[in-house]
């Protein structure tokens, strides 16, 4: 097994509503990110998979609030550090995070090469201008962007020029983990290929040793990431490779993701869309038992009396219910015959 | 489905151009086109394509530069503001955004209760009223007693979209004009979207223009595919023929685009 970069376990972070309700975003989630590998985290809106993001970088803002739990990043341990100790040593160094649309982040009034000069600037204040220059030209090449991007403001790009700039900004100091949530959904599928195209060479240059991609869309996931998890109101539910998450989903609420899939090949037209119906459980209040059980084919009174953990089998792999993998399996068969 | 429907919507050399001399550039360069009534047609292309412009056109928010609209066999004729809002009942349209659809300051009731209005329903009784608001939010699963007094911004953006095709079903246009309807919402709630569509245009035999940027969507959804590149149709056809068969190299480049299950996706062909 390669190196283990990030060790995340049992972390819990939970919002903090006006009225003082606590509401679990993040719930006893554990994961591993090695070396060369990626990880993918797919789920419907509202499911926590930005919140986890959030909560990984260590950056806890009201009303944003951390529990209990551990982030191992080498021999630190990222709650246990002061915020301002996390925003200096950490963010932008070891751990780089893109958010949703942030192509739309650029102040429209700078050129992308003081974008740069921020980042460079903020962990070492003493570089020069000249030699900030030259590793932005020397990056830019390698990466196959065009040189004079760099000169231009943020309105001269196209959407999916923008979001490979904004990559290449934040990934400027080679952080070890890139957390990369949604980079693709507001482009269209050529900029989409080129900006997934863009974070594997990164991978392999060396630039990024490590990167946990988020995204809803599955076809997607299963093509980027090696492994996947899937989650479902704060909880993982599900996880292994990705090709036996989509191919042989065991919790009915992956099973129910992989029904939404659509993709242009024989066989789709014919497939029943089957949505899930319903909508994810207020997490100010979660079911004491499974948290899908409302929302689930398969229920039975046991699944609404007790919480599960999750059943780990086989390498790596881990579903959260109480049906058996033979039984789920046997569902699921039964639908299709 | 063998007898030949009518025809509802049809344009002929319809053509945008956006600038003037040297920096003319044609959004929507000479495109021709034939809807068929109760027909779900999806229009395909990149970004920057020209399929909001042509939508645009379609709805009679943007004055065509040349070429001709035809309206139930009729040239469409929207010179006077009163003639255009006769042709809006006819034709509506699904936004992007849902979160920017609504007026923020109404209620839904007021957002369904226009609707209503606007149908010539206006003198019908309070409970008749009720009762049509909540036989529409049916339709999208969605419960009246829920959303009344709410106003937009406290529904989800799943919600929100489900609202705006509850307001199609009661306005019963013959065109629904979906731009990219499902684009901003995850895919779980997209297929809720997608079925609704379906089951609409069964129920009404409305047709239903869909733009879309994702192939595979526009395969799952439509009877048949128009593909625009850079302003102009380059193949269009039954999304059987348009999909599992395509003929022009921009319709093979973007299937080739969409990540897959089946096949292994080819990174090594980015332009």
């Amino acid at each position: 097994m390669s190196k283990l970069i990030l060790d995340v376990r049992d972390l819990t972070t939970k919002y903090i509503t006006r009225q003082g309700e606590g509401v679990y975003a993040v719930d006893q989630v554990s994961l591993k990110l090695y070396e060369g590998r990626s990880l993918g985290i797919a789920g419907e809106s509202g499911c926590g998979k930005s919140t986890l993001a959030l909560s990984l970088m260590g950056y806890y803002f009201a009303p944003l609030h951390y529990m209990s739990g551990d982030i191992f990043l080498g021999d630190r341990n990222i709650p246990k550090m002061a915020p301002d100790e996390v925003r200096r040593k950490v963010l932008g160094t070891d751990i780089a995070y893109i958010p949703q649309a942030a192509m739309n982040a650029l102040n429209p009034t700078r050129k992308i090469i003081d974008f740069i000069e921020d980042v460079i600037l903020a962990h070492e204040p003493k570089t020069s201008k000249k030699d900030i220059f030259e590793l932005a030209t020397q990056r830019f090449t390698r990466l196959n962007l065009p040189q004079d991007a760099l000169q231009k403001y943020p309105v001269e790009l196209s959407g999916g020029m923008k979001q490979r700039v904004v990559i290449a900004i934040s990934t400027i100091l080679s952080p070890q983990v890139l957390i990369a949530d949604e980079p693709s959904s507001a482009l269209d599928v050529s900029s989409q290929k080129m900006v997934i195209r863009m974070l594997r060479d990164m991978m392999e240059m060396g630039m990024i040793k490590t990167m946990l991609f988020i995204t809803h869309e599955l076809p997607l996931l299963y093509n980027v990431t090696d492994d996947i998890m899937v989650m479902y109101a704060g909880q993982i539910v599900e996880s292994g490779t990705a090709k036996e998450v989509v191919f042989d989903p065991l919790h009915p609420y992956a099973r129910g993701l992989m029904d939404s899939i659509l993709v242009p090949e024989e066989g789709t037209r014919q497939a029943i869309l089957c949505a899930i119906p319903g909508t994810p459980p207020n997490l100010k209040d979660p079911p004491s038992g499974c948290r899908f059980a409302a929302r689930c084919k398969y229920v039975a009174p046991e699944c609404t009396a007790n919480a599960q953990a999750l059943n780990h089998f086989g390498q790596g792999r881990a579903y959260r219910c109480w049906r058996a993998q033979v039984q789920l399996r046997g569902y699921y068969t039964d639908e299709h015959s | 489905m063998s007898t030949v429907k009518p025809e509802c919507l049809s344009g002929k050399q319809l053509s945008k151009v956006f600038g003037l001399g040297k920096n003319a550039k044609a959004a929507v360069d000479g495109v021709n086109f034939s809807f068929a009534q109760g027909e779900l047609i999806s229009i395909v292309g990149e970004s920057g394509s020209g399929k909001t412009t042509l939508a645009k056109m379609l709805l009679g928010l943007l004055n065509k530069t040349s070429g001709e609209i035809y309206y139930e066999g009729k040239l469409l004729d929207i010179s006077t503001a009163a003639k255009k809002k006769a042709y809006w009942k006819g034709i509506q349209a699904i936004f992007q955004d849902p979160f920017s659809s609504f007026n923020v300051f109404n209620k839904i009731d007021t957002v369904l209760l226009d609707c209503i209005n606007m149908r010539g329903c206006k003198n019908l009784s309070k409970p008749g009223k009720v009762a049509m608001m909540t036989e529409a939010l049916r339709f999208v699963n969605l419960k009246y007693e829920e959303l009344t007094n709410k106003y937009p911004f406290e529904l989800s953006g799943g919600q929100m979209q489900r609202l705006m095709i509850a307001r199609i079903f009661l306005l019963k246009p013959k065109i629904l004009l979906a731009d990219e309807p499902t684009s901003m919402i995850d895919a779980c709630s997209r297929a809720t979207i997608l079925d609704m569509l379906l089951k609409l245009r069964d129920e009404t035999q409305m047709t239903i223009i869909f733009i879309t940027h994702d192939i595979g969507l526009a395969y799952y959804i439509s009877d048949s595919v128009y593909i625009m590149e850079k302003g102009k149709f380059v193949e269009h056809g039954t999304a059987d023929e348009v999909i599992l068969n395509p003929k022009a190299a921009y319709t093979q480049r973007l299937i080739n685009d969409v990540p897959k299950l089946n096949e292994p996706w080819d990174l090594s062909t980015v332009s």
